[in-house]
């Protein structure tokens, strides 16, 4: 396949080694390093000599072995076939791979990332004779049930159609269709192209930051939301429930697609997403998670070079679907495991280190990957998102390491797993105080449209409450909760039964795992509610203790499980019945 | 050693002479093309053979490093022959009931293994699609475990435990006690010793023995005076027999490795030596991937029926949970068993403490038709209320216990009964999962019931109420 060779092993360090001999050779150029054809990708050119890292165990390797050049950048192949596929961190479809090799994953396999064999059903909508700019759409392949795929021209193409293909069944590698360049050149395009995972694809315009990208989790979508086409971090030490929040999201958030990368993290989290996701039901389209995700699984144990390039492969991908119109969301666990690689991967080639050990370019790979998001309109003339959900494991859950302060600069909307709160078993264990939304004060007016101009005054009547509570809780702490007045004391109950009725929730309840906007508006407006007629009735002479022992305060704890999401006639009861106990209390006191 | 590998490795060059021996690392120049990672024999002046690996290849020079270190080694007089393949152990089902050093050669005086069966102790990485997800719970008898952080058979659980704590006795116990519910199955416990006194593999062996399983446990003993860099290869050639029990011979494997911190005190130590760049506290970049290597060898095979539990004992310096060791240990693994010494000093066995441990598997081993019906709400309950009582005891070592409500003498108390009845016991007490359930209701009756808000209705009225 390969045999055109560009030099010879010099030295073997782990995955980086050193090329001595090269004739021709080119910047990230794939390459493929002795005679078990380990993948590799060429990182640096010197002279005669080269550095490439491998993407394999490199056991074995000596001096002298041959190293052969590709010819091409180290690519995805994009097409109809990626979804609902796992693969590994260069896009090699893992259970094409265990169908080779069994249980482990041998050295040196080469499987297409694409099905070669299977036919799709393609659909024409451009004509012979069109004009046709690069990312316009040649016609379309119904990939799922749900996903329409747009086949489009490679974005560095355009010229004029000499011919295309009738409706009918195609293959990846067969010719769709022939365009004449402006150059005078005859191309042939197919179902598949490829695409180097380190260029960003071209769009033609970046568009404000207005929807949310609905996630169904209630402190999220309702306290600190994300913008669809935005960026998040999530930070937090191990046991904190990163990967359950990302999970969560990856399950019930309303992208088109979501691309999953697991990425230097547990084999058996992979394994768990795949067992998962199938069995899951999408809540808008009532079909299986699976028919809208792409897995890309480079687990711990996997060569650490291949995690480094799995971030960029799925990001490829994500930006593919995008600029067919589509809302994608991409889960990144973890971007620190990707940072660790770069860090090895630098300490082999013995550059000269920043903090901790990080290489100096560090922060620039970072802004280069989050910057890679973005709501755009794609070069077909379509909108389409490209969000980034990347999960942070800071060392001794210690925010203040380069990773963490690093991606805070170049993101915008931010997550903080609290280690108090997953100790308590407060899930999601995201922080009220330290996380932030820059995306919300774009997003109000959407809101206001979906659920109505209450809710902004309800989420900023509540936040403003969790703040005093943390003032008040270090009064607490000092002098004990009976010395503060039953109006401040009434406060730090607000706060507990916002914490218990609202923001912590049930991934595994049937009820509790996603909550609309429509519910988690409603649900905020009963505790606000609560607090209001409550403090009124303070005022008039009720006390704690009746406000606490009311029957309609164990309704509001167990509301999140007890009314469903496409019935919220529930939710309407219990106001009721909050308004008529409040009334009954003001006539008491009255 | 097997005449075959014998003969292979004479037919390597052998070189006269090292350039440079620096601690457990030797530097041989002029070498025809070697492979990384490839095994040596080094051959001192005495002809003792010592085993040792290739760590960097060039055109110019091969860095390597001798398991059993370098004292006596000396330039002129060293002999080296490079074998043209990694380090392999020959694995069968005998060498159960066998005890052998860090490398897998025996040192019970018994005779060589032999076996067709020759595996890189390397390994290789499972591929994720084959990984069958563990779900199977493990009854450990022991409450502060089972009710409240789940042993799931293939999970990967590490106690995190401090010098003088009782880890040791805790993962004897577990390995005694170990047992799947209604099923009788073929087991075995591979047992890895690194840098560990000699006492405590002693320890380790009575133990087994008193319990009459010794003849299922194969012991790989790298001790505290032997070269701390065959240290290194302990784990990987223990795991290697593992992987040949689990997914070859159909058996249910409990490896226990101790003490993980030594482990990771060599990879520092060859670290430094080969002039690495260090990340945190002196410890490579690289100690994630590798301590990753070691710890996602466990597990489930998808159609084989063995499985691979792995129990890593490390003790934390300074008893500080976000050292290296225990941090990156912590982001591995799926969860971990928290040791705390304040508890150990007021007397508890097993000193878990509750809030920091945490089992990952938990939530799909454990309720109706696996455990009890009750099983996960219950756990949660426990664990919100004892992490209230952390609170009050906060709270009430500043204004003093008359201040506090009378709720939060409730709660008080309830922390008590939980730390006194529900999470200790005696060094043998094997309690099944109902009375482990049972106490746990028991310690919280204490609370009046308007406080348990994660329980349901009905576990309040069957279980609370009786």
């Amino acid at each position: 396949m390969i045999d055109r060779i560009i030099g010879r092993v010099k030295r073997v360090n782990g995955p980086v080694i050193e090329v001595m001999g090269i004739t021709d050779a080119e910047m990230f150029e794939l390459v493929r390093v002795g005679e078990a054809n380990l993948i590799g990708e060429l990182i640096k050119l010197e002279k005669d000599s080269a550095i490439v890292q491998v993407y394999e165990d490199t056991t074995g390797i000596a001096p002298h072995d041959p190293v052969y050049g590709a010819g091409m950048q180290l690519s995805v192949e994009l097409g109809p076939g990626m979804i609902g596929t796992i693969y590994d961190g260069i896009q090699r479809p893992l259970e094409a791979i265990r169908a080779i090799s069994e249980i482990f994953i041998q050295r040196g396999i080469s499987v297409p990332s694409l099905d070669r064999k299977k036919k799709w059903h393609f659909v024409p909508t451009a004509r012979a004779g069109d004009r046709l700019a690069g990312g316009t759409i040649l016609g379309t392949v119904q990939e799922t049930p749900n996903l329409l795929h747009r086949i489009l021209v490679p974005p560095t193409d355009q010229g004029v159609l000499e011919s295309i293909v009738p409706e009918g069944d195609y293959t990846v590698e067969e010719t769709i269709a022939v365009l004449k360049t402006d150059e005078g050149k005859t191309k042939d395009l197919f179902l598949m192209q490829r695409w180097p995972i380190r260029v960003q694809r071209p769009t033609s315009k970046r568009l404000p930051l207005e929807t949310p990208l609905i996630t169904g989790q209630r402190v999220i979508d309702a306290l600190f939301p994300v913008a669809k086409g935005g960026t998040v971090s999530i930070p937090g030490g191990f046991g904190t429930g990163k990967t359950m929040t990302q999970q969560a999201v990856a399950k019930w958030c309303d992208a088109d697609l979501i691309v999953y990368i697991g990425c230097g993290e547990r084999g058996n989290e992979i394994t768990d997403v795949l067992m998962e996701f199938p069995e899951l039901i999408d809540p808008r389209t009532g079909r299986s998670l699976m028919e809208r995700t792409i897995l890309i699984a480079n687990t711990s144990n996997m060569p650490v070079s291949a995690r480094e390039a799995s971030i960029y492969t799925g990001i490829t991908m994500a930006e593919y679907f995008r600029d067919q119109g589509y809302h994608v969301a991409i889960m990144a666990d973890s971007t620190s495991r990707w940072a660790e690689a770069l860090r090895e991967l630098s300490g082999r080639m013995e550059e000269m280190p920043a903090e901790e050990g990080f290489p100096a370019y560090l922060p620039t790979k970072i802004a280069e990957f989050y910057e890679r998001a973005g709501s755009m309109e794609a070069l077909c003339g379509r909108n389409g998102s490209v969000s980034i959900i990347g999960a942070v494991s800071p060392p001794g859950g210690d925010f203040s390491e380069p990773v963490t302060q690093h991606t805070k600069r170049f993101i915008r909307c931010f997550w903080a797993l609290d280690r108090h709160l997953a100790n308590a078993r407060h899930y999601p264990a995201i922080s009220w105080l330290d996380s932030y939304s820059e995306y919300l004060s774009g997003m109000t007016g959407w809101w206001e449209q979906e659920v109505g101009p209450q809710w902004f005054a309800d989420r900023t009547e509540i936040m403003e409450l969790l703040h005093r509570e943390v003032r008040l809780q270090q009064v607490v702490k000092l002098v004990g909760p009976d010395a503060l007045p039953d109006t401040q004391r009434f406060i730090l109950e607000v706060c507990t039964l916002f914490k218990n009725a609202f923001l912590q929730q049930n991934a595994y309840d049937q009820i509790d795992a996603y909550s609309t906007v429509q519910k988690q508006a409603k649900m905020m407006h009963i505790i606000a509610l609560y607090w209001q007629r409550g403090s009124e009735a303070l005022k008039n002479g009720a006390t704690l203790m009746q406000l606490k022992k009311m029957k309609v305060y164990q309704d509001i704890i167990k509301m999140k499980f007890s009314v469903p999401n496409d019935d919220l006639s529930g939710l309407d009861k219990i106001e009721a019945r909050l308004e008529r106990a409040m009334d009954q209390m003001e006539a008491l006191h009255a | 050693m097997p005449d075959a590998k014998n003969s292979r490795l004479l037919s390597g060059r052998e070189y006269v002479g090292v350039d440079k021996i620096d601690g457990p690392l030797i530097f041989i120049r002029k070498t025809h093309p070697v492979g990384y990672r490839e095994l040596i024999e080094c051959v001192d002046k005495d002809g003792h053979v010592r085993l040792g690996i290739v760590l960097e290849s060039s055109t110019t020079a091969v860095v390597a490093q001798v398991f059993e270190g370098t004292s006596g080694l000396t330039l002129p007089g060293t002999r080296v022959r490079f074998s043209g393949e990694p380090l392999t152990l020959s694995v069968s089902k005998e060498m159960l009931g066998r005890v052998f050093d860090g490398l897998g050669r025996p040192i019970d005086g018994g005779p060589a293994q032999r076996s067709d069966v020759e595996q890189d102790v390397n390994g290789m990485a499972i591929n994720p699609t084959s990984r069958q997800y563990p779900r199977d719970f493990v009854q450990t008898g022991i409450s502060a475990i089972d009710g409240m952080n789940t042993l799931i058979r293939g999970q990967k659980l590490p106690i995190f435990s401090g010098n003088g704590l009782p880890h040791n006795e805790l993962a004897a116990q577990i390995a005694r006690q170990a047992k799947i519910r209604g099923t009788a199955t073929e087991f075995a416990v591979v047992f890895a010793a690194m840098g560990v006194k000699h006492d405590v593999a002693q320890f380790f062996v009575r133990s087994f023995e008193e319990s009459g399983v010794l003849d299922n446990v194969a012991l790989f003993l790298s001790l505290a005076d032997d070269p701390s860099i065959e240290r290194l290869i302990t784990p990987r050639t223990a795991l290697t027999l593992a992987e040949h029990l689990a997914f070859t011979e159909d058996m249910h494997v409990l490896v226990i490795m101790t003490d993980m911190t030594n482990y990771c005190e060599s990879l520092r130590e060859i670290s430094t030596i080969r002039g690495e760049i260090p990340s945190r506290k002196g410890y490579p970049g690289y100690l994630y991937s590798d301590l990753a290597e070691l710890y996602e060898r466990s597990g489930m095979i998808k159609g084989r029926k063995g499985s691979i539990t792995l129990l890593p004992i490390l003790t934390m310096p300074n008893d500080d949970i976000s050292h290296p060791v225990p941090d990156l240990t912590g982001y591995i693994t799926e969860g971990q068993i928290v040791f705390e010494r304040e508890m150990d000093g007021r007397g508890i066995y097993p000193p878990v403490a509750g809030l920091p441990s945490l089992s990952r598997l938990m939530k799909d081993g454990i309720g109706e038709g696996m455990t009890r019906e009750d099983h996960p709400h219950l756990a949660s309950q426990l664990f919100a209320a004892y992490s209230y009582v952390k609170d009050v005891r906060n709270l009430a070592s500043v204004i003093g216990e008359e201040e506090l409500t009378p709720l939060d003498h409730n709660y008080l108390e309830f922390g008590k009964l939980f730390e006194q009845k529900f999470v200790s016991q005696r060094k043998d007490e094997d309690r099944s999962i109902e009375q482990t359930l049972d106490l746990g209701w028991e310690v919280l009756r204490t609370l009046p019931v308007e406080e348990l808000h994660r329980v349901t209705d009905e576990e309040i009225e069957k279980y609370y109420g009786g």
